[in-house]
């Protein structure tokens, strides 16, 4: 179990006040100007070794991902940081963005520095009007203080950050659709390449992050790479908030080591399943996007990347959906496919089309009017959208519904049957 | 559609608004600022957006009108009609279906009006379901204008809809008498 004093967030739950003065008091922008003046290749380099994987869902090393920046570009580098927390189970952001504030400002200015870019954006989706408000009164604190702005926290670079609100699309979670949103158009995500690294926002070298894992850039700089990667396991390593809700006694976000065994996660900071381990029938470990995990797998996994790919499923954004046995699977699923029906932008015809027939079919397996052949035809098009769509909207529709039907097929079958018997 | 044909500008206060909102956004790029813009406009018109609003935020920002509208359109939170002083927005996903928002929709049907998207008979309010509003730990939940209502039950529900009759609305949050997303223990 992580230790209180190995924890970033330390007020993930807003006991106390957001405030500058009080953030300072937690010790964020504590002598930033020093970490600055480390040098670019400096912070580049711990990130590396921090070997943080980015926290928006795919897991891409971060360090990585700015490297790639170029370095003495003529045109205006651009940071972007995704809070468009939108992923089915996911409330993590929304914490740090109205607790954590100052984490997220000063981890603005250490990645925008690392990859420069002298202007950040931060998307927040248009639903978390009270949160924006906040971050906001952050960030004009942090202006009024010195340490954005002209000469930031004294350390000679200049630093802009903007705060941009969504109005209700999912897809603006994909990187290019939010850049699309941010130009002022439709959130329809970007052909790649080329990738926003070489051509982003405004046509400019571009990196999106997740906020989370900007927010944990002040700390791994501050206590070093190593202190970071010493959690969890071998490319699987660091702090996580994991956020539980479902069937739990005490649904709740809560920031673990990296890699911890999903029953202990559950059992030891959400009270444990809803009448007892034994009452579990499935986990959708990483957020909608990723497929369930049936109870046998849950007695045993480890809650990060390599693990729960390893069994099929993903980390994603660690949003932890919790099932017991009274749940009607094939309902909770066709709950996710209508979500992902509603958030389709549209412009792909697998997707557009595939979503909604999708669901309907789902709709119809959960009224027993399908038969086997049925569930073989759904199959067969999640197989035909999988991977034929310009962002991974298309896959992460089509995944919920190969999950359930991988673990659970014999069990809905014998249901059908029932039903048509009846 | 409308009957307030041209006759919207900016008040004061968010003609000022939208001058500082332009500034976030290179000079070059004025059509960045439309997303602000429009809730801007929507904000002084009780909530939603009419054709000639639109045309009004395309013209201030220089760019066609078809492609303010389609930006209208594209994003959930515009809306092209009166949805009454409230829009009660129940996010029915699974995380919040798994912990009983059918409970909080039944609230709604009984105390707003049977159908969604019904303005109520005293015009107060009106309903819908929602997807995901990402405060899935405090499940089931609602969004109320710009609160979000948590941790709620049909009791509970039914409380926060008669605060917003009786003329004083709860406290936002959890519902539940917890504190954010901590766990109660």
């Amino acid at each position: 179990m992580l230790k209180e004093k190995d924890k970033i967030f330390t007020n993930l739950f807003g006991d106390e006040p957001f405030y500058l003065k009080n953030a300072q008091a937690r010790g964020d922008w504590d002598n930033t100007k020093e970490l600055i003046k480390k040098g670019r290749e400096w912070i580049i380099d711990e990130m590396k070794k921090s070997e943080l994987r980015g926290r928006g869902g795919a897991g891409f090393p971060t360090g990585l991902k700015w490297s790639f920046m170029p370095k003495d570009s003529k045109l205006t580098n651009y940071l972007v940081v995704n809070a468009d927390e939108s992923e089915p189970g996911t409330c993590k952001d929304r914490d740090m963005i109205r607790n954590e504030p100052h984490k997220l400002i000063e981890g603005c200015l250490l990645a925008s520095f690392a990859m420069n870019a002298h202007t950040c954006y931060i998307y927040i989706r248009g639903e978390y009007f009270n949160e924006a408000v906040v971050l906001q009164k952050a960030i004009d604190e942090a202006y009024n203080a010195g340490l954005i702005g002209k000469n930031a926290a004294k350390s000679g670079w200049d630093f802009d950050i903007f705060l941009h609100r969504g109005a209700g699309a999912y897809i603006c979670g994909e990187e290019t659709a939010l850049l699309e949103s941010l130009e002022g158009k439709k959130g329809q995500p970007r052909l790649k390449p080329p990738f926003p690294a070489n051509k982003g926002l405004y046509g400019s070298p571009t990196t999106v992050n997740n906020v989370e894992t900007i927010a944990v850039v002040p700390t791994i700089l501050r206590r070093g790479g190593e202190w970071f990667s010493s959690f969890g396991r071998p490319k699987n390593t660091g702090t996580k908030v994991f956020c539980i809700s479902g069937h739990v006694n005490n649904p709740c976000n809560i920031e673990e080591e990296m890699s911890i065994p999903l029953r202990e996660l559950i059992e030891k900071h959400a009270g444990g399943v809803t009448g007892g381990w034994d009452n579990l029938k499935a986990v959708i470990p990483g957020g909608s996007s990723v497929p369930l995990i049936p109870k046998s797998t849950c007695d045993t996994v480890l809650m990060d990347f390599d693990s729960l790919s390893a069994v099929k499923s993903g980390l994603g954004t660690a949003a932890v959906i919790v099932m017991d046995k009274s749940t009607d699977l094939v309902k909770a699923i066709s709950k996710l496919s209508h979500f992902y029906k509603h958030e389709s932008c549209g412009q792909c015809t697998p997707c557009r089309e595939g979503t909604g027939w999708m669901w309907r079919m789902m709709e119809k397996i959960g009224k027993g009017h399908a038969s086997s052949n049925d569930i073989d035809k759904l199959l067969d098009v999640t197989k035909q959208i999988e991977g034929h769509t310009i962002c991974a909207l298309g896959d992460a529709a089509a995944w919920p519904i190969q999950g359930l039907f991988r673990h659970f097929r014999d069990e809905i079958e014998e249901q059908l049957k029932k039903t048509k018997a009846a | 559609m409308s009957n307030q044909k041209n006759t919207f500008v900016f008040n004061k206060e968010n003609e000022i608004r939208a001058k500082e909102i332009l500034l976030k956004y290179p000079t070059d790029r004025r059509q960045s600022a439309i997303m602000p813009l429009l809730d801007l406009a929507q904000r002084q018109n009780e909530n939603w957006l009419s054709r000639d609003i639109v045309e009004y935020v395309a013209d201030y920002l220089e760019m066609p009108f078809i492609k303010a509208w389609e930006v209208v359109t594209f994003y959930s939170m515009y809306y092209t009609k009166y949805n009454g002083k409230y829009l009660v927005q129940v996010c029915g996903t699974t995380p919040c279906w798994l912990r009983g928002s059918d409970q909080v929709i039944k609230a709604c049907k009984e105390v707003i009006s049977p159908e969604p998207n019904t303005v109520s008979s005293d015009g107060l309010f009106s309903w819908m379901q929602v997807e995901c509003l990402g405060a899935c730990v405090n499940a089931p939940l609602v969004q109320i204008n710009d609160d979000y209502y948590e941790d709620l039950t049909y009791d509970t529900t039914k409380n926060v809809l008669q605060s917003l009759i009786d003329g004083s609305p709860l406290s936002i949050g959890s519902q539940s008498g917890r504190k954010s997303s901590k766990a109660v223990s």
